[in-house]
């Protein structure tokens, strides 16, 4: 199924976000995910269902001020 | 002093945005000597970029304040503040909501809404807002226990605009931490903030964008403990004329 990560288009196998996330790579600890604009919690990953055209967002620690 | 019943020692609050590389960041944090780094959020790539940054900023020691910077609305600001949270372990977040891309002011509307949201849920807010009085005290109805108005807009370092504002909050809020946060450029604009009884500041393209960082980072740490000692020394009050501080009694003359 397509779903739009950071951005950007992409193709996933998984169901979940939990797999989705292992698929593309993001494996790192230090990310935080939200999808559709709502936060998901680390331990609520493996329960979330993907659909179709879904955004998810994966964010890491970065400079800021 | 203290942040939401954390002991502070040092009043220096410092970003970690723009260095020329992570060994200068980390220098300038330690020349600072700073308690309190900001950081921030955004789109991780799936090299794990993000994870070496977080790596470094732990081995500084110091607590992280994590950022919703460039949010423009309250869910927007809401779910990066939650997204921090649980990436930081810290309920601690400099909450901003940005009203307008130009000047980066606050939207002051929407940051009330969003601190009364996180606060309620269980979110230690430092919100990042403008020398407002009203607006002020909103946001301690919403469950800040404290404020952080501007000195000018970010990234200016234009120094403190409206200092007579700052007096005013300051009179106003007594007993509430405040954090001077953006537009301090020099290091006497950071001693002038402390001299006005301001609790600390926030800084970060000053040291980031100095020739130097490291050395600016500790001229600026020497600042705000040269404006708060002045404060606290409760500085004498401004004449119109000369006065002799040499006793007149007494002189010669020769004439």
């Amino acid at each position: 199924m397509k779903i739009i990560v950071n951005a950007k288009p992409h193709e996933v196998a998984g169901a979940t976000l939990e797999a989705a996330l292992n698929e593309l790579g993001f494996t790192s600890p230090a990310v935080a995910t939200a999808l559709n604009g709502a936060f998901v919690a680390r331990g609520k990953r493996s329960d979330v269902q993907l659909a179709e055209g879904d955004r998810l967002e994966v964010l890491a620690p970065m400079q800021g001020g | 002093m203290q942040f939401y019943g954390i002991e502070i020692n040092s009043r220096l609050l410092l970003g970690t945005a723009q260095y020329p590389s992570p060994a200068v960041l980390t220098e300038a944090v330690k020349s600072s000597g700073t308690e309190i780094i900001t950081v921030s959020l955004r789109r991780e790539t799936a090299d794990g970029s993000g994870a070496g940054f977080w790596e470094n900023l732990r081995e500084t020691g110091c607590r992280i304040l994590p950022n919703t910077a460039g949010c423009h609305s309250v869910q927007e600001a809401v779910t990066t503040a939650h997204m921090a949270r649980e990436l930081f372990d810290t309920p601690w977040i400099k909450l901003e909501v940005i009203g307008h891309s130009d000047t980066l002011q606050p939207d002051v509307f929407g940051l009330v809404e969003a601190a009364r949201i996180l606060s309620a849920d269980g979110f230690q807010v430092f919100p990042y807002t403008t020398d407002d009085l009203v607006v002020g005290e909103k946001l301690l109805e919403a469950g800040c226990e404290l404020l952080m108005p501007w000195g000018a807009p970010i990234g200016s370092g234009q120094g403190l605009r409206n200092p007579d504002a700052l007096r005013a909050m300051r009179a106003h809020f007594p007993d509430v931490p405040l954090i001077v946060d953006a537009g301090i450029g020099r290091p006497s604009d950071a001693a002038q903030a402390m001299e006005m009884g301001m609790d600390a500041v926030l800084l970060n393209t000053a040291v980031a964008k100095a020739g130097d960082p490291a050395g600016m980072a500790h001229a600026m740490a020497m600042a705000v403990v040269a404006g708060r000692e002045g404060y606290e020394a409760d500085p004498m009050e401004r004449r119109d004329m000369a006065v002799p501080s040499t006793p007149v009694l007494g002189m010669a003359e020769f004439a």
